[in-house]
């Protein structure tokens, strides 16, 4: 006999003085030459910035998990090393989005761009049409890795049933 | 008296639902431009496992659990024991998770520089807090009872008295951040946020008990809320659904 699960309810628009107090958005040591920042846009339906959002990213393989919130235009940046791939998958972080306005955080995924082969070769991209599948994968953009989640709209982010 | 259940937007009553919410819930207007319009993509579950972190005791400082004690003096407001316990679906307690909170203080104001409510801040409550689970995935906070407010969502918009939970669990699938509610508040009937649960039974999940027996006399009253993370809870969508 299973127990009821406790329903979901939004972060609110005041989640920072609990969540984001103290920086939680480093997962890499800034001297490893292999440290790269990730900087992304979370951006609404109407193409608005989510400036009451936030953003974690899950290792899966390495357990490491890091949080950051959005600021006024909505862009979130953390400081990360690219994950361990797990057996027949490309390498990823798991993505949670919460904001105001998201009665449960959706669930989706970044991938690397510089993965030609090992993406191509990934289960779940490959379940993806081509416009779907790019939503998912990175860009490279000045030394870091760009990676926007769109929430509605304009090819929006693909996210998943959790 | 027109309530929130007259809204027209009823999803039916299917118990495959389970307890989870209508993430698109027109009662909550921010709902509008934030929630997914196309269908949630679905894994197979082997494609979809990943752990979760594991925290030790340097994730918590010494006066996490007390919101009463993290300032010079004592906040303003009727101090409380919140605590409980958290499981999985099977009953399995979940250990040494990390189990965050944060609330507004006794005059219904957050310490956000984006909350304007003229109520006044207290400078000895920040209103934020963590633990960890016990063996048994008991957590325990003392805090002061926070205060309604209003939130502009629709006109004379109030919310219930709540605490913001965030709760991790063993796996990403079972992460969890809701709000925890007080017995027998007035506002509860007029809280679109709160009947984005559509199921009756599930929003009693959400509500705290008043629990005599942790009460400690002379000192403070005590809630027990306990969280039970599940899978496979994905919230509704209309595409999904209709």
């Amino acid at each position: 006999m299973s127990l009821p699960r406790t329903p979901s309810q939004t972060v609110g628009p005041y989640y920072a003085i609990g969540l984001t107090r103290r920086p939680q958005n480093e997962i890499a040591d800034r001297s490893d030459p292999a440290a790269v920042r990730l900087i992304g846009q979370l951006i609404d339906g109407q193409g608005v910035g989510i400036s009451d959002g936030m953003v974690e990213i899950w290792d899966p393989v390495g357990r490491r998990w890091a949080r950051s919130g959005t600021d006024a235009d909505g862009r979130f940046s953390f400081l990360v090393t690219k994950p361990e791939a797990q057996p027949g998958h490309a390498p990823r972080f798991d993505v949670l989005v919460f904001s105001r306005g998201m009665l449960k955080h959706e669930l989706t995924r970044i991938y690397f761009p510089d993965e030609v082969e090992a993406n191509a070769a990934d289960p779940v991209l490959a379940g993806l049409d081509e416009e779907a599948r790019a939503t998912l994968v990175g860009e490279q953009e000045d030394g870091a890795m760009r990676f926007d989640i769109r929430m509605q709209g304009d090819r929006p982010t693909v996210f998943f049933a959790h | 008296m027109a309530t929130l259940d007259d809204d027209p937007v009823v999803l039916p009553d299917d118990p495959s639902f389970g307890p989870e919410v209508q993430l698109d819930y027109p009662g909550y207007r921010s709902t509008r431009w934030r929630v997914p319009k196309r269908p949630l993509v679905t894994l197979p579950e082997e494609f979809h496992r990943a752990d979760g972190p594991v925290f030790g005791e340097d994730a918590i400082e010494e006066f996490d659990y007390d919101l009463t004690r993290q300032h010079a003096g004592e906040p303003l407001g009727e101090r409380i024991i919140v605590s409980g316990r958290v499981l999985d679906d099977d009953g399995r307690p979940i250990s040494s998770t990390l189990v965050e909170i944060w609330q507004a203080n006794a005059a219904g104001r957050y310490k956000h520089e984006v909350d304007q409510h003229p109520a006044p801040l207290d400078p000895n409550f920040s209103g934020a807090g963590r633990c960890l689970t016990d063996t048994e995935g008991n957590y325990r906070f003392v805090t002061i009872k926070p205060g309604s407010y209003p939130w502009g969502n629709h006109p004379n918009a109030w919310r219930p008295m709540h605490i913001h939970f965030s709760v991790f669990g063993r796996e990403l699938t079972r992460r969890l951040v809701t709000q925890m509610y007080f017995p027998g508040d007035p506002l509860f009937e007029f809280d679109p946020i709160f009947h984005a649960v559509r199921d009756p039974k599930a929003r009693e999940l959400l509500i705290s008990r008043f629990d005599i027996e942790a009460t400690q006399p002379e000192w403070a009253l005590a809630y027990e809320f306990d969280i039970v993370l599940g899978r496979g809870g994905s919230g509704t969508t209309p595409m999904e659904n209709q």
